[in-house]
């Protein structure tokens, strides 16, 4: 009898869930892919992640934008000028730019936004990316007003940037994520919430169809955009999804067309994947190093810091742990820049560095005090510290401590200093050695080994300000060697690579490219 | 039965309040910023922030914040995924998981019962032995391996099912399947013992020695009480299923609500972290009510008491 009730009854709530949760057939978009976890924000003031600003470049136009070499292009600003000096970019805008709600798009959006994502309020993780405009820094920090910023419209087809050094890759800089704008009207309108499907409006080549929390966001070609016909696919659907075998298995059974992240390809099946005709690899401009605190003994001592680099031998982690043909790391910045020449760095010298600790007052590691490094949880990671540890122990009798935290803890302790060693990486965020090098100038928030050099900050100051670019990346170059040749703050390991696995014989538009762009704008069905 | 209802109801609560209070407490007192990224965070930034959602001032003063907010139903916005509310959050993920888990709960029992009732009949016999093997097998392999196999087999080796993903009805086939059998084994030994237990009893052997068919001894008379350990460990299971599971999500790709009992605490989002812990809460303390009013069903003794 209470069966008999219950049956209705659970059938009535599985029928609920069902219409609730939406579980119904709905047509397949015309490129699916992988995106990794799921976004955090659509705002491009406020993401800091490259699978958000992804979706960003689909939904925003910068006065660049990243083509699908990775090359910076012109897009919403159809040229610019640049003044004697180096210092004032002078951009002229399409006049056929329009937001996705029909409103013209001109060069006070530019501004404003830009503004917006400066004010200290909106607490924008990338404001530092602007600080080379004038004043810029003073605003984001409540010194000055928005109308001492560097930025002036003399027209709404005309944007005058005011810079304070001449920065030569400032127009590929405004492809940037951070300096895509926004409808400040919608902004104001719906505050935090304006990024949601109904509210949003953008200028991209794609609008905003859907976003369903931790399964998809869909986009839509938007009519409005202002070459229509160069967009080949109607709809894209970015699909959320952490586990890399979950991004397989939907690739390898057609529901996915595309991974665009080697963190989306079982490492174990590399191997495997790498003789395969839809299995991509590129270098990326990133890399993975471990950082020293220099503010502590043992590893204040320059002696000491320079015998841990020289004892390890990097073949080894990427030929036996990483597997991704990686090239091992000698410099922080990665080869790939025009005309940038990183310096050679430390090779591995075992006998060098055994002489270097005797000298330190450690021979054959005795008396060397107990070290820990610190590393935040996940398999290579920890691959990686054992085999280092390891190493140090063979090559210089010295024990160290593996100190494993997870993300929010292990953040905690770098800002804190509160570690001896500590892994680290860095993913460049423009086509520039300076996006590297900066880290480590004095005082700046990514430091985070409280090293401090004048001769490195004056150099970078003086790269800064030098107008012509070949002495400008010399002195850069200079820079880089005090960082990883001589005073080693840092120790780099290797550089990334990147994996796109697509079809070739299906798509085009898809080249690995050491920014990692992929403009979805640019990607279509192969000879259609 | 209203009175026990309204006690019940009344007294949960404070429970309530107070595990909202501890959850937020301890996610609060773990080292870490919500805030925090890679990229190095201004501290002027982090105290705007802080201020912004609720969380400056002491640790008491933040609690009855946020306690005064919930009671107003306000349960925050996540400080991951800025610009969505924990309700939103909540809303569009906790049906999928609600959906999933009710689909594992009715396989669970649907199979368990059956399954430990034959085995029942067949006490110590060739089939028993057998059975209880087998759900000693599903008891004993992790979700992580048999959800990777059933993909491997079930997707690749013969293709019926899509292997991860959501929107379809085949794409809810291996994750339920996954996700209800170790159940279906706890199901079936409960089951099986309950009625080995119960088919001894003088009330049993009186029936039998009326004449009364093995079939209809065990469905009508032995099950009823047989089942009350069962219902005594599906309440908390039915809370416990239906909000999901993260190792059953994140290998097909489910986007329901367990993922973010991990993922809330990993970024220090106090306040998903807080509104996952009180649905799950609000849905045990239900269930648990629940078990209380089926037990004085099938047991006339308890309702005696009452």
């Amino acid at each position: 009898m209470m069966l008999r009730r219950g049956i209705p009854g659970l059938t009535g709530l599985l029928l609920a869930c069902l219409s609730l949760s939406s579980c119904q057939t709905r047509p397949r978009a015309d490129l699916v892919l992988c995106n990794g976890a799921e976004p955090q924000t659509l705002d491009p003031a406020l993401v800091s992640g490259q699978l958000e600003g992804r979706l960003c470049s689909a939904l925003y136009e910068g006065l660049t934008r990243r083509d699908s070499r990775g090359k910076s292009i012109p897009a919403a600003a159809k040229s610019w000028d640049i003044s004697p000096d180096g210092k004032t970019y002078t951009f002229h805008l399409r006049p056929d730019l329009r937001w996705s709600n029909g409103d013209p798009v001109t060069s006070s959006d530019y501004r404003e936004s830009w503004l917006r994502a400066l004010h200290p309020n909106t607490a924008s993780p990338y404001a530092e990316i602007f600080f080379g405009i004038s004043n810029a820094q003073e605003f984001n920090q409540g010194k000055s007003t928005a109308e001492s910023v560097g930025l002036q419209t003399p027209d709404p087809l005309t944007l005058r940037v005011q810079l304070t050094h001449p920065l030569p890759y400032f127009p590929s800089l405004t492809s940037f994520t951070t300096y895509l704008p926004v409808h400040q009207a919608t902004v104001t309108k719906y505050g935090d919430r304006w990024a949601q499907p109904g509210t949003w409006v953008g200028n991209g080549p794609y609008r905003l169809l859907d976003w369903k929390i931790n399964d998809r966001v869909s986009l839509e070609k938007n009519p409005l955009y202002h070459s229509p016909e160069r967009i080949r696919l109607q709809r894209i659907d970015a699909l959320a999804v952490t586990r890399a075998s979950t991004a397989f298995n939907l690739y390898s059974s057609g529901q996915a067309d595309l991974l665009l992240d080697k963190g989306l390809i079982p490492s174990l099946m590399l191997p495997q994947l790498r003789g395969r005709p839809d299995f991509h690899p590129g270098p990326l401009f990133a890399t993975y190093f471990y950082r020293f605190n220099v503010t502590r003994p043992p590893f204040q001592d320059v002696r000491v810091r320079r015998a841990f680099a020289l004892a390890i031998d990097k073949e080894t982690i990427v030929e036996r742990i990483t597997r991704g043909n990686e090239p091992i790391a000698q410099s922080l910045t990665p080869r790939g820049i025009a005309d940038y020449e990183p310096p050679e760095g430390l090779p591995s010298d075992p006998t060098t560095a055994q002489g270097l600790l005797k000298l330190a007052g450690y021979p054959e590691g005795r008396g060397f005090p107990r070290v820990s490094l610190l590393y935040n949880k996940s398999e290579l990671n920890e691959q990686i510290a054992v085999e280092i540890q390891a190493q140090w122990k063979r090559v210089l009798g010295v024990e160290v401590e593996l100190r494993n935290q997870e993300w929010a803890t292990y953040l905690r302790s770098l800002d804190e200093l509160d570690f001896d060693i500590a892994r680290s990486s860095w993913v460049g965020d423009y086509d520039d050695p300076n996006t590297f090098l900066d880290c480590f100038v004095t005082g700046r928030g990514n430091n985070r080994t409280g090293w401090s050099d004048p001769t490195y900050d004056s150099l970078l100051n003086r790269a800064l300000a030098e107008p012509k670019p070949t002495k400008r990346l010399q002195l850069l170059a200079s820079a880089e060697t005090i960082l990883v040749s001589q005073a080693l703050p840092i120790i780099p390991l290797y550089h990334f690579v990147g994996c796109l696995m697509f079809d070739p014989n299906q798509w085009e538009g898809l080249y690995p490219n050491l920014l990692d762009e992929h403009p979805f704008s640019e990607i279509g069905p192969k000879g259609k | 039965m209203l009175t026990f209802l309204t006690r019940r109801l009344m007294s949960s609560i404070p429970v309530v309040l107070t595990v909202l209070a501890l959850c937020f407490l301890l996610v609060r007192i773990a080292p870490g910023s919500p805030f925090a990224t890679e990229r190095a965070l201004d501290p002027k930034t982090k105290a705007y922030l802080e201020e912004k959602y609720g969380l400056s001032g002491s640790l008491p003063q933040q609690i009855i914040r946020y306690g005064s907010n919930v009671l107003h139903g306000d349960l925050g916005d996540s400080l991951k995924f800025r610009g969505r509310t924990v309700v939103e959050i909540i809303a569009q993920s906790l049906p999928r998981s609600l959906l999933l888990g009710s689909i594992a709960f009715t396989l669970a029992l649907g199979l368990g019962i059956p399954m430990g009732a034959w085995a029942a009949a067949r006490h110590n016999k060739t089939p028993d032995h057998w059975l209880n093997s087998i759900a000693l097998l599903t008891l004993s392999i992790p979700t992580f391996v048999l959800a990777p196999v059933a993909v491997l087999f079930f997707s690749f080796g013969i293709p019926l099912f899509p292997p991860a993903g959501w929107g379809t009805l085949p794409q809810l086939v291996l994750p339920s399947l996954c996700l209800a059998l170790p159940f279906v084994g706890v199901c079936a030994r409960l089951t099986r013992s309950g009625l080995i237990e119960t088919t001894g009893a003088d009330f049993i052997r009186t029936a039998r020695a009326k004449g009364v068919t093995e079939k209809t001894l065990i469905l009508i008379h032995a099950l009823r009480p047989a089942v009350l350990p069962l219902v005594a460990y599906a309440g908390p299971l039915a809370a416990s299923i239906l909000t999901g599971s993260l190792v059953i999500e994140e290998i097909f790709a489910i986007p329901g609500i367990g993922q973010f009992f991990v993922s809330g605490v990993m970024n220090r989002d106090v306040f998903l972290v807080s509104g996952v812990v009180l649905i799950y809460c609000v849905l045990l303390l239900f269930f648990n009510l629940v078990t209380d009013w089926l037990t004085a069903i099938l047991d006339p003794r308890i309702r005696a008491q009452s």
